[in-house]
C-alpha cells in the first residue's frame, strides 16, 4: 500500500492526519457549500446581491418543495434512470466485448479499429448533431429515452474500449494461454477468466459512465422534449426563466440531481478495494 | 409538462366518428413560456379557447425557455407541433425562408387583424405575407430610483443635457448613473438602439439593421460619438462585461446606481427585492435632436403554424382566439404585459400604464430591438462590437471596420 | 465447417466480439463526422436547402479574427488543465489510506464532478463577481484592489479555467484512486526492503504501474480541455466581446446559438478543432504504440 499506511506511523501522524483530511474536505467543497447556500436563499437575496452573506431568510423547505411542485423533478430523475441505467449496462457490456477483442487477440487492423475508437471519442459532439438528429428521426426513436439511450451507448463505446482494454492488456496472459491449451472455447474464457478479473473496471467505469450520462445536458435538448423523456438535466434548466434566473431553485434542484451519482460511487467503492488479480495469478 | 386537458365525453365520441380525419380535433402547442407567470397566463389561454371549443383537446408541450431556441429548429422539422411561440421581425426570418412557418394571412384577414393588430403588423410581414400571430409586447425605457433622485434634487431628465447633468450629480454623490450587464450581449443592443433612434432617428435605424447603410457612415459615427460623451463621463457601472442584467441589478437595489435601461420585465425583480413603488420610477429615454420625432422600443411576442402541422384547421382557429381583445386583455394581465390589440384594456399598474401611455403617443415608430430588426449574424457581430465600445471606446474605428466587414457578407 | 471456426477461432473470434460496438459506433459516430465534414463544404442554415461552396467556409475562417482567439484560448486550455493530472494523483495518494470512513471521504472528494458544470461555473462566476464576489472581499481583506476576473480579456480565459479544474481535478483522483488499488503490493514490499521512501518510491515503483491511469487522466484532460463547453457558456458566454471563446464554443455560437445559422461553418470549424485533436491522438498513439512495443 502507497503512501505507508497511516497505521504504521507514530500517533501525531496519524492525528494529523485524521484532522487534515476533514479540513481539506471543507476546503475543497466550499463551491458545492456554495452551492447549498445559495440553495437555501430567497430569490430576492440573489437579485439583491446579497451571494455570500448571511442569507436574509432560509428558505430551505420552500425551495427544495418548489423545485418538485414547479417541475416534475421527479419524473425527470425517473427518465434519467431510464436513459443512465441502460446505457451504462449497454456500454459496459459491449466495451468489456470490443476491449477483449483489442487487447488479447493479434490481427491485422487491430490497432486501426483501436485508433477509431479513440478518434471518435474525441469529436466534439456538436459535430454530431444534425446527422445523428435525423438518424433518430429515421428509427422513429427520436423524442423518447432511446434515442438518448443508442446514442449514448454508441459514443461512449469509443472510450469505454479505451478504458477497457488498456486494463485487460495489463491482466496477467498466463491465464488466457493456459486456459486454451486446456481446450476453452474463446466465450468460455472470456466470459469465466477475464470478466472476473475485469470486476475493479467495470465498477469504475460504471460510475463514470454513469455520471456523464446522468449529466449530459447537450443530447438531453436535441433528442427530447417534453416531460415524458426529457432527463433531469434538460429539465432542471425549465426553472430558469426567460428573464429572471432561479438560481436559488436551480441549486437545489443540482443538488437532489447529484445525490444519485454519488450515492453510486459509494455503493461501487467496495468493488477498487480488490486483490483479485492477485489472487489468480498466484 | 404535457396538459391532456379533457373533452367531454360526447366530443370523445365524435372525434371517434371521425376517424378518417385522424387529427382533427387534437391541437399540439410547444411553447417555452415557463416562468410562473406566462405558464400561469398559457394555462388560462388554453383552458379558455377549450371552454369555447369542445371539440378540440389540446396537448401542450412546454419547454424551457433556452432549451426551446435549440429544440424549435429541430422539431418544426422533425415532429411538428400545430402551434408554437417565437418572436417577430428578424427572429422569424430562417424559418420563413425555409419554408418552416405557415403565412396565416387568411387568419389575418378573416378575424380583422389587419385593423385591429395594425401597430405590429409590419414586424409580422415579410415578403408581404403575414407569418404569426402577435399577442403581446413591453416597452422599454429607463427605470430608476426615484428616491435617490429626489434626495439629490434631481428632475426627471427630458433633454441631452438634462441628462448628462444629473448623471454629473450623481456620479459626484458615488451613485453610478446607469447600471448595466453586459455578460449576455443584447443589453448592449438596447442602449445603441436607443441612441441611435435619438441621434439619427426611426427611419435610419430601420435603415441601417436592414443593411443599408454602412457603419463607418458618419450619423452612425455621431450615435456613437453621443455614447462616448457617457461613457467618457463615468456613467455606466464598472465591469459590466462580468455581469447578466439580473446581476447588475443588485446595484440598484443597494442604491449603489440609479437608472437601468432596460424593458418592463425588470420591475418584477425589482419589486422582489424590496424595492417599494415610492422608491421605482419610470420615464421616457430623454431627447438627444429636438428635430427628431422619438421612436420605442417594444420588442414583440407571436404565435405561429408550423408548416409541417398536423391540424392547420384547429390552429388558425387557436390565432383567431389569440388575437381578440378581450383574450389579449387577459392574457396580458396575467403576463404584466402590453396587449398589441388596440381594443384591448390595460391593468392597472403604474409602470404598465406609463408604458403603454409611452407607446400609444409614440410619433416615431416602434423597434423591435437590435435583434431581431438585424439578421443574426449581423446582430451578434454588433451587440458583441458595442459591448467593447463601452469598456474600449478607442477602439471605434477597428469596431466599425470589423462590422463593416459582417456587413458585407451577410446582406449580399 | 466447425473444423474451420475451431481452426480459425483466434482469427474470427475478436470480430466477433467487436461487431455490436464496432456497428454501434460506426453507425453512430464515424457515420455522423464524415456527414458533418461534408457539411463543412456547404453553406446551409440548418433549416433549409444546402449550397455547395467548397473550401469557401475554411477560406473565410482562416481570415477570421475569433477563430484566432479561439485557437489561442485552446492552446492555454491545454496546457494548464493539464494540472488536474498531478493534482488529482496527489490527491489520491493522500485518500489512499483506510482510516474509518474514507469511503465517506472519497465520495465527498468525487462530489465536484457529479455536480452539473453549469452551476459549478454560475457558483465560480459569483467567486469573482466584482461587485459582491468572495474573491475580491478576500483580496480587499488582505489590503488588496479588486480585480474583476470575468471582465478582463486579459484574465478572463485563466479564471475559466481554474473553475473547470475543480470538476476535472477529481475525475483524475478517481482515476489515480482506481489505479492505486492494483499497484502491485509485492513490489512496494520490495522496495521498502530496499528503503526507497517517498518520492523515490512514488517516482521509481509507483507511477511506472499507475501507467495506464496516467495515460487515461491525460487522454480525458485533453478532451475536456478541447471541449470545455458548459463552463464558458455560463461564465462568460464567450465574452468579454469573444475573448474567452474557445472553437467548441465558436461552433455552437456559429450553428446552434440564436443567431447562428451557419452550419457549414460551424461544420468548418468543428472539423478544424477535430484535425488539432488528431495530434494529439496520433501523438499518444504512437506513444503507446512504442511502449507496448517494448513490453
Amino acid at each position: 500500500m502507497f503512501p505507508k499506511p497511516i497505521e504504521n506511523t507514530n500517533i501525531l501522524t496519524q492525528s494529523f492526519y485524521k484532522t487534515a483530511l476533514p479540513v481539506v474536505l471543507i476546503i475543497w467543497l466550499l463551491p458545492l457549500i456554495a452551492v447549498a447556500l445559495t440553495s437555501v436563499r430567497s430569490g430576492g437575496d440573489l437579485i439583491s446581491g446579497n451571494y455570500w452573506g448571511w442569507p436574509t431568510s432560509f428558505d430551505l423547505f420552500e425551495n427544495y418543495t418548489s423545485v418538485f411542485k414547479n417541475t416534475p423533478l421527479a419524473q425527470y430523475m425517473w427518465n434519467s434512470f431510464r436513459v443512465t441505467i441502460p446505457t451504462v449496462l449497454g456500454a459496459v457490456a459491449l466495451s468489456c466485448m470490443t476491449g477483449f477483442a483489442l487487447a488479447v487477440y493479434n490481427f491485422k487492423g487491430n490497432l486501426l479499429i483501436f485508433f477509431l475508437f479513440i478518434a471518435g471519442n474525441f469529436v466534439p459532439f456538436q459535430i454530431l448533431m444534425v446527422p445523428v438528429r435525423d438518424l433518430s428521426v429515421q428509427m422513429g426513436v427520436y423524442n423518447s429515452v432511446w434515442a438518448l439511450i443508442l446514442f449514448h451507448i454508441a459514443f461512449q463505446a469509443g472510450f469505454c474500449t479505451l478504458f477497457m482494454r488498456n486494463f485487460i492488456k495489463a491482466l496477467p496472459r498466463e491465464l488466457i494461454e493456459a486456459a486454451r491449451v486446456e481446450g476453452v472455447n474463446e466465450f468460455q474464457i472470456f466470459w469465466y477468466i477475464v470478466i472476473p478479473l475485469m470486476k475493479p473496471a467495470i465498477a469504475a467505469l460504471s460510475v463514470l459512465i454513469f455520471t456523464f450520462i446522468w449529466n449530459d445536458y447537450f443530447w438531453a435538448t436535441v433528442l427530447t422534449q417534453g416531460v415524458d423523456s426529457q432527463p433531469v438535466t434538460a429539465g432542471l434548466y425549465s426553472l430558469n426563466g426567460q428573464w429572471i434566473s432561479q438560481w436559488h431553485l436551480v441549486s437545489a434542484g443540482s443538488i437532489v440531481a447529484a445525490l444519485p451519482p454519488v450515492v453510486m460511487f459509494f455503493t461501487m467503492q467496495k468493488h477498487f478495494i480488490a486483490g483479485l488479480t492477485l489472487g489468480a495469478v498466484k | 409538462m404535457n396538459f391532456k386537458l379533457k373533452t367531454s365525453l360526447a366530443s370523445v365520441a365524435t372525434i371517434a366518428l371521425m376517424a378518417s380525419t385522424a387529427f382533427a380535433g387534437t391541437l399540439v402547442i410547444n411553447t417555452d413560456t415557463s416562468d410562473p407567470a406566462p405558464k400561469a397566463a398559457f394555462e388560462e389561454l388554453i383552458k379558455d379557447f377549450e371552454a369555447e371549443n369542445s371539440d378540440i383537446t389540446i396537448k401542450w408541450n412546454l419547454f424551457d425557455h433556452e432549451g426551446y431556441k435549440t429544440s424549435i429548429r429541430n422539431f418544426l422539422t422533425a415532429d411538428a407541433p400545430d402551434v408554437a411561440n417565437w418572436y417577430a421581425g428578424n427572429r422569424m426570418l430562417p424559418y420563413v425562408n425555409a419554408g418552416l412557418f405557415e403565412a396565416v394571412d387568411d387568419v389575418w384577414d378573416s378575424a380583422g387583424l389587419n385593423d385591429t393588430l395594425a401597430s405590429a403588423s409590419a414586424s409580422m410581414t415579410i415578403d408581404g405575407k403575414k407569418w404569426g400571430v402577435p399577442y403581446t409586447y413591453y416597452n422599454w425605457g429607463v427605470y430608476y430610483r426615484k428616491d435617490i433622485f429626489e434626495n439629490l434634487g434631481i428632475d426627471v431628465p427630458k433633454t441631452w443635457d438634462d441628462f448628462k447633468a444629473a448623471g454629473a450629480t450623481l456620479n459626484a454623490n458615488g451613485v453610478t448613473p446607469i447600471t448595466i450587464g453586459s455578460k449576455y450581449l443584447w443589453t448592449a443592443g438596447g442602449v445603441f438602439d436607443y441612441l441611435n433612434l435619438r441621434t439619427n432617428g426611426y427611419d435610419f435605424h430601420m435603415a441601417l439593421t436592414k443593411g443599408e447603410v454602412a457603419w463607418t457612415d458618419d450619423r452612425v459615427k455621431a450615435t456613437f460619438s453621443n455614447w462616448k460623451e457617457l461613457v467618457d463621463a463615468g456613467f455606466f457601472l464598472e465591469n459590466h462585461a462580468a455581469l447578466s442584467w439580473q446581476e447588475a441589478l443588485a446595484p440598484m437595489v443597494q442604491g449603489d446606481a440609479a437608472m437601468y435601461v432596460m424593458g418592463n420585465f425588470a420591475v418584477a425583480p425589482l419589486r422582489e427585492a424590496g424595492l417599494s413603488d415610492d422608491q421605482l420610477g419610470f420615464f421616457q429615454f430623454p431627447q438627444i435632436d429636438p428635430s427628431i420625432d422619438m421612436a420605442e422600443e417594444a420588442p414583440t411576442d407571436t404565435m405561429h403554424i408550423p408548416a409541417n402541422a398536423k391540424n392547420k384547421a384547429d390552429a388558425k382557429k387557436f390565432l383567431a382566439f389569440l388575437g381578440r381583445a378581450d383574450v389579449q386583455t387577459k392574457i396580458n394581465a396575467r403576463l404584466g404585459q402590453l396587449p398589441i390589440n388596440k381594443n384591448s384594456s390595460v391593468s392597472d399598474d403604474k409602470f404598465l400604464q406609463a408604458g403603454m401611455s409611452m407607446l400609444s403617443s409614440t410619433t416615431g415608430g416602434i423597434a423591435q430591438f437590435f435583434d431581431r430588426d438585424a439578421p443574426a449574424e449581423m446582430a451578434q457581430a454588433g451587440m458583441e462590437g458595442f459591448q467593447e465600445f463601452m469598456v474600449k471606446p478607442e477602439r471605434l474605428d477597428a469596431i466599425l471596420k470589423r462590422l463593416e466587414k459582417v456587413r458585407d457578407r451577410v446582406y449580399k | 465447417m466447425t473444423y474451420f471456426f475451431k481452426q480459425n477461432r483466434l482469427k474470427i473470434a475478436p470480430w466477433l466480439f467487436l461487431a455490436p460496438g464496432l456497428f454501434m459506433f460506426l453507425t453512430y459516430v464515424i457515420w455522423p463526422i464524415a456527414g458533418s465534414i461534408s457539411i463543412s463544404f456547404y453553406e446551409w442554415d440548418g433549416l433549409g436547402e444546402k449550397a455547395w461552396i467548397g473550401m469557401a467556409n475554411y477560406v473565410e475562417l482562416f481570415d477570421d479574427e475569433a477563430f484566432y482567439t479561439s485557437l489561442k484560448n485552446n492552446f492555454i486550455w491545454l496546457i494548464l488543465y493539464m494540472l488536474a493530472v498531478p493534482i488529482g494523483l496527489f490527491m489520491a495518494l493522500f485518500l489512499n489510506q483506510s482510516v474509518r470512513g474514507i469511503r465517506i471521504y472519497k465520495s465527498m472528494f468525487f462530489f465536484p464532478f457529479v455536480i452539473s458544470q453549469v452551476v459549478v461555473g454560475l457558483v465560480f462566476s459569483w467567486f469573482y463577481d466584482p461587485n459582491f464576489g468572495l474573491l475580491n472581499i478576500i483580496i480587499e481583506f488582505f489590503g488588496g484592489t479588486g480585480i474583476a476576473v470575468l471582465a478582463d480579456e486579459r484574465y478572463v480565459t485563466y479564471g475559466i479555467i481554474a473553475a473547470g479544474l475543480w470538476p476535472q481535478t477529481a475525475y483524475c483522483m478517481i482515476l489515480y484512486l482506481t489505479g492505486l488499488n492494483s499497484v502491485d503490493s509485492e513490489q512496494i514490499e520490495a522496495g521498502r526492503l530496499d528503503n526507497a521512501k517517498g518520492w523515490r518510491m512514488l517516482w521509481y515503483i509507483i507511477l511506472p504501474q499507475l501507467k495506464p491511469a496516467t495515460f487515461i487522466a491525460v487522454v480525458v484532460t485533453i478532451i475536456g480541455a478541447l471541449r470545455s463547453f458548459d463552463m464558458v457558456s455560463i461564465m462568460t458566454a464567450g465574452g468579454p466581446w469573444g475573448s474567452s471563446r474557445v472553437l467548441a464554443y465558436y461552433m455552437y455560437e456559429k450553428s446552434f446559438s440564436e443567431y447562428g445559422f451557419r452550419m457549414g461553418y460551424g461544420a468548418a470549424i468543428a472539423v478544424i478543432l477535430f484535425l488539432i485533436m488528431m495530434i494529439y491522438i496520433t501523438f499518444f498513439l504512437m506513444k503507446m504504440y512504442r511502449d507496448e512495443k517494448e513490453n
